[in-house]
């Protein structure tokens, strides 16, 4: 069960040491503390797939390829493939700006771009509403030019990028801070150009870090909710994604098929947590 | 941000790197942000309180923050025994538990809210068996405290984890040679050390709960004055066009927001030294 280089830390390095429970206690504690995951975890996460099949496979497979279901799961993917990559390459350029150099207020900076996480994801839309919507700043220009953005596919993409927006820079700069950077400066020094540093040094040694990120960015970029359902109007077939279109099909008491178009999204927070914990024992590996 | 400190360094980069990572966050977070302050201006001061303490708006905050905060202590309670199973036995499918503790990280907010909505509904597979006991979850504020605390689930077992890892034993060997219980060690050694990284986690687990609008939408029931989350109250404002409406209320809550974040970064610098 042990992952090697995992400091060895159960009962068994305890036993006859007077420095762990009885037997007794540590069979109630695991038992109370599955039981909590049981009723908020495991029973939920089970129920997704039993609701999905509930009207058999043939429902099943129909509400997933219905047309809205199919123009929903590719407003998704394409939103996700836009807002991904550019946070990507922020937080690759913000990483190596913090991690590799000294400048006052950095620690200020890390705090600014932790920022999306802490704002509830109603307000993430709603600022988007009020600069790029009909009553907001730029709303009349933009309308004018016949750009729409608030209620169309730009919104939902600003509103993914906003809240997506700290995932791979924060797994990032506390990676590549560990590392140091002798590696990089023996490159320098050697005649290495700042792109060959980054592509033949840094990035074999933090490889694993990005996956974790970018899997991370992507789940919630897929699964976002609330902030894209403030920018997007709701118009089913055109600016419906996943999520969305789980929410209409509940409202509307298609529950079978709801659950069955959630189950999808079920299966990626599936995959995602998969891969994350390879990259865990990766990085923990390669530590 | 100063540039001087560029000449110590012979890595190349520093200047479009940090360049641009000013720029993307300008663009994408700092001006929208600044957006939703400069608007909150529109009102008058009589008329921004007058839209930020209306009898509903009150509510809301007593719902939103008072089942934020008891979602938050049960995941403290509960965070600390996951965290400590976890860490310290060993038992069957630990390794599976484990990478399942991020699911509500992973999840979209949606599924799990009609997800969570159906099993602690009347007839549901958990429902079915609380509400003959009196307990009504589903469309209740239980359910909110429900929600907010899968949400918020993993926040301090990831954050309490890591330090259980790292504690020395030598600390819990002396304390048992100097005649402690097991329950000694655990209160008076163990504890104490893990202290700033459970409140860490609480701290997060509650702001996130605070603003957290897609799981517990689902389950609310959303009733005025009773079950409504602050969050649902700002859509519903501009559903009806009053954006000035929306946005002082908007303006409340990211100032609990930031207060939440500083009192994050003190923690974690007061356990950073603690750990010293």
């Amino acid at each position: 069960m042990h992952l090697p280089g995992r400091k060895n830390r159960d009962s068994t390095a305890f036993a006859g040491r007077g420095m762990t429970e009885p037997a007794l206690v540590r069979w109630f504690l695991i038992a109370s503390a599955l039981a909590f995951l049981a009723l908020f975890l495991f029973v939920p996460l089970a129920a997704v797939f039993s609701q999905a099949l509930e009207k058999g496979w043939d429902a099943y497979i129909e509400a997933i390829r219905e047309p809205d279901a199919l123009t929903a799961i590719k407003l998704t993917v394409v939103t996700a493939a836009i807002a991904v990559p550019l946070n990507l390459v922020f937080g690759v350029s913000a990483a190596w700006a913090i991690a590799k150099f000294k400048f006052r207020g950095k620690s200020f900076l890390i705090t600014l771009i932790d920022l999306p996480f802490s704002v509830s994801p109603v307000i993430s839309g709603l600022i988007y509403v009020l600069l790029f919507g009909l009553q907001g700043w730029l709303g009349p220009w933009l309308q004018e030019h016949n750009v729409k953005i608030i209620f169309a596919v730009p919104g939902i993409v600003l509103a993914t990028i906003f809240v997506t927006f700290p995932f791979v820079a924060r797994e990032l700069i506390p990676l590549m801070e560990a590392q140091g950077k002798d590696e990089e400066e023996a490159a320098t020094v050697l005649g290495a150009s700042g792109l060959q540093t980054f592509f033949r040094v840094t990035l074999p040694n933090v490889r694993w870090g990005i996956i974790y990120g970018v899997i991370l960015c992507n789940a919630r970029a897929m699964g976002e909710f609330g902030a894209v359902s403030v920018v997007s109007g709701h118009i089913r077939g055109s600016t419906n994604t996943v999520p969305l279109h789980v929410e209409i099909l509940y409202n509307e008491y298609n529950y079978a098929a709801a659950f069955a178009v959630a189950s999808l999204l079920a299966l990626l927070a599936l995959v995602t947590l998969a891969v994350k914990s390879v990259a865990e024992w990766k990085m923990r590996k390669e530590a | 941000m100063a540039l001087h400190n560029k000449k110590n360094s012979v890595i190349p980069g520093f200047g479009p790197t940090l360049g641009y990572t000013i720029f993307y966050l300008s663009l994408i977070v700092l001006i929208p942000l600044s957006a939703l302050v400069i608007k909150s201006t529109d009102l008058s001061w009589q008329q921004f309180v007058g839209a930020v303490t209306a009898d509903r708006v009150l509510a809301s905050y007593r719902v939103t923050f008072g089942a934020a905060l008891m979602a938050a202590a049960a995941n403290a309670f509960f965070g600390v025994l996951v965290a400590w199973v976890l860490v310290r036995y060993r038992f069957p499918g630990k390794r599976l538990v484990d990478a399942l503790v991020d699911l509500p990280f992973a999840l979209p907010t949606a599924v799990a809210g009609i997800t969570l909505a159906t099993v602690y509904s009347s007839n549901g597979w958990l429902g079915r068996y609380l509400e003959p006991r009196g307990i009504k979850v589903a469309f209740t504020p239980v359910g909110i405290f429900v929600a907010m605390t899968f949400i918020g689930l993993p926040f301090v077992v990831r954050t309490v984890q890591p330090v259980l890892e790292e504690l020395e034993s030598e600390v819990e060997e002396a304390a048992v040679c100097l005649g402690a219980c097991r329950w000694q060690t655990f209160s008076r050694v163990l504890f104490p050390t893990l202290l700033p990284s459970v409140l860490t986690g609480f701290a997060l687990a509650f702001a996130r709960a605070v603003g957290e609008y897609g799981s517990v939408i689902f389950i609310a029931g959303n009733m005025p004055m009773v079950s409504e989350i602050t969050p649902l109250l700002i859509i519903t404002k501009l559903e009806q066009y009053d954006y000035a409406g929306a946005t002082a209320i908007a303006s409340v809550m990211l100032g609990a927001s930031f207060i939440l974040l500083f009192a994050v970064n003190l923690l974690q610098w007061w356990s950073r030294r603690y750990a010293e």
